[in-house]
């Protein structure tokens, strides 16, 4: 007890330089924009919300992360059933690659998709002469946000896979029960919140993507424009308060998300 | 060969056996996966190694391309380290210390992952930009790309170091302590060896980040070959001005960390589970 009483004032040294670079780093800059964003009330921060072009971005980044969601979630459990359950040769490749958006540069991924589906692009041609249009269109933001926020459901549902175990599996189809039987009635109900927790994240992955679809939308307002070029677009336009009031938008956003995984914990912890 | 053999034989039937609807399902991941991540990624190496190797070396070791590539690999450094020191500060203080707020403090940790990138570098101009309060302009400058990096990658080593620092048995460090260990010396010789495959994992992902960081980059760094221009930013640049395959080389060269940086941590993980038997 003496040695900590002691060694108090370094422990408050380590305490003030930690909370010290937090604020500088996080806490005043985010504090900041949200009084930035209010500094006039209420009144002009919903002018600059409530216009058309910045209401078509929030529908259009809604209506990507609606699509991206689903199936990056159907695609999350069984890639994380194949990962855990099923001994594939190769896993440890597949593995690499799920994890892969995590580490990879958005706009690597940006690219990829432009030498893909551009005018001089793999399947470029094809889909020219057949009228398709991907690259500067919904299908290529969709498919960037998919990439991009591809491994959150793998990563929450893979651990929990591993600890439940097949024991109850095993039971279950040795009493007769048919493998989607046993996935609905087992595997299921156990994944449900890791299932839960990964979606939370890839939702707001997806709502916050930016670069990826930055270089694949063409970033036409009030056509191809997201939120996030939303901001971007603004900022550069020297409409700071429109900036501002975007931003605030995508910051309540990644705080209800944040919110939303703290209550899912206390529920999970109670089941 | 025979000892392979008896490895298998000791996996138990069950767990050989597949559940579910393995073909299939596998099936449909492994499609879903190569048209979404696999397919994308070889345009790319192709575009890449269209002119030859040669001519490779050429595009990505051209002036421009280079400065972006040094000026990347050096503000990297710098991220990651100053993220070993206030990221194990940070967890240390969420763990072992105690003070108001600490629960917000620790749910705050997160908002950078959470955050849009493009709001993370808006949020950093509105205090330290041009028409900031502080008096101080980052803009533009290589303190300002700095700055935006470290916040994008604050929470990896804090998220990496918290746990393991949580399970740590104080036994340990209180023995030291008994035997006559200074506080410095019963970190150093207790606590840190146990933090470092933590710590390295969180410190290579966050160096992953760092090289590839573009939202949160773009706004501050303005568009200034040999001065802010970062790897990202260069290959945005010259996709936008339709040069593919010089974007595709130093895309590739991303490409190529990035799987290092996931091949440097799995091995780390294996590490530490080693540890751990």
């Amino acid at each position: 007890m003496t040695a900590r009483t002691r060694t108090s004032n370094r422990l408050l040294l380590v305490r003030f330089c930690a909370l010290g670079y937090l604020a500088v780093i996080l806490i005043a800059p985010v504090t900041l924009i949200f009084w930035r964003a209010f500094e006039h009330g209420v009144h002009p921060f919903w002018a600059a919300i409530s216009n058309p072009i910045a209401t078509h971005a929030l529908r259009l980044t809604v209506e990507v992360t609606l699509i991206a969601v689903p199936l990056n979630t159907a695609f999350g459990i069984l890639c994380a059933l194949a990962i855990v359950r099923h001994r594939i040769p190769g896993m440890g490749l597949i593995n690499a690659f799920v994890d892969l958006p995590l580490a990879l540069s958005p706009v690597v991924v940006g690219l990829a998709l432009y030498l893909l589906y551009g005018r001089d692009g793999w399947f470029g041609h094809w889909l020219t002469t057949h009228g398709v249009r991907v690259l500067f269109a919904l299908p290529a933001m969709v498919l960037a946000t998919i990439f991009v926020s591809l491994p959150f459901v793998v990563r929450e549902v893979v651990p929990v896979l591993r600890e439940i175990g097949t024991d109850q599996e095993e039971a279950a189809s040795t009493l007769g029960a048919s493998s989607l039987t046993t996935f609905r009635r087992i595997t299921l109900p156990a994944i449900r919140w890791a299932i839960a927790y990964g979606v939370v994240l890839t939702a707001a992955r997806s709502l916050g993507e930016f670069g990826a679809v930055s270089i694949v939308s063409g970033g036409i307002a009030g056509r191809t424009q997201t939120l996030t070029q939303y901001v971007q677009a603004s900022y550069e336009n020297f409409d700071q308060t429109g900036a501002y009031a975007a931003s605030v938008l995508l910051a309540l956003l990644a705080i209800t998300t944040l919110l939303a995984m703290t209550v899912m914990r206390h529920g999970d912890r109670r089941a | 060969m025979s000892q392979l053999a008896v490895e298998v034989a000791r996996v138990p039937r069950a767990r050989r056996r597949a559940l579910g609807a393995p073909t299939l399902g596998s099936g449909i991941a492994l499609g879903y996966l190569s048209v979404i991540v696999l397919v994308p990624l070889a345009a790319v190496a192709a575009k890449a190694a269209s002119g030859g190797w040669h001519h490779f070396w050429q595009v990505a070791w051209n002036p421009e391309a280079r400065a972006a590539l040094e000026l990347t690999f050096e503000l990297a450094g710098a991220v990651v380290a100053i993220n070993a020191v206030t990221g194990t500060a940070i967890a240390w203080t969420l763990v072992r210390d105690d003070f108001h707020g600490k629960r917000l403090v620790n749910a705050i940790i997160d908002l950078p992952f959470a955050l849009p990138t493009i709001v993370a570098g808006l949020t950093l101009l509105a205090l330290y930009g041009p028409t900031g309060d502080l008096g101080v302009d980052v803009a533009y400058t290589r303190w300002g790309v700095l700055m935006a990096l470290l916040f994008v990658t604050l929470p990896f080593v804090v998220r990496a170091v918290q746990p393991t620092l949580l399970e740590l048995d104080r036994e340990m460090e209180e023995a030291a302590a008994s035997l006559g260990a200074g506080r410095f010396a019963t970190f150093r010789r207790i606590v840190f060896p146990h933090l470092l495959p933590a710590l390295l994992s969180g410190v290579a992902l966050a160096f992953a980040r760092a090289i590839g960081e573009f939202g949160a980059v773009i706004l501050i760094a303005g568009n200034l070959p040999f001065k802010t221009e970062v790897a990202s930013l260069y290959v945005f640049e010259h996709i936008n001005s339709d040069d593919p395959t010089g974007a595709s080389a130093l895309a590739v060269l991303m490409l190529v960390v990035s799987l290092g940086v996931l091949l440097v941590i799995g091995a780390l993980r294996r590490w530490a589970t080693r540890h751990d038997r």
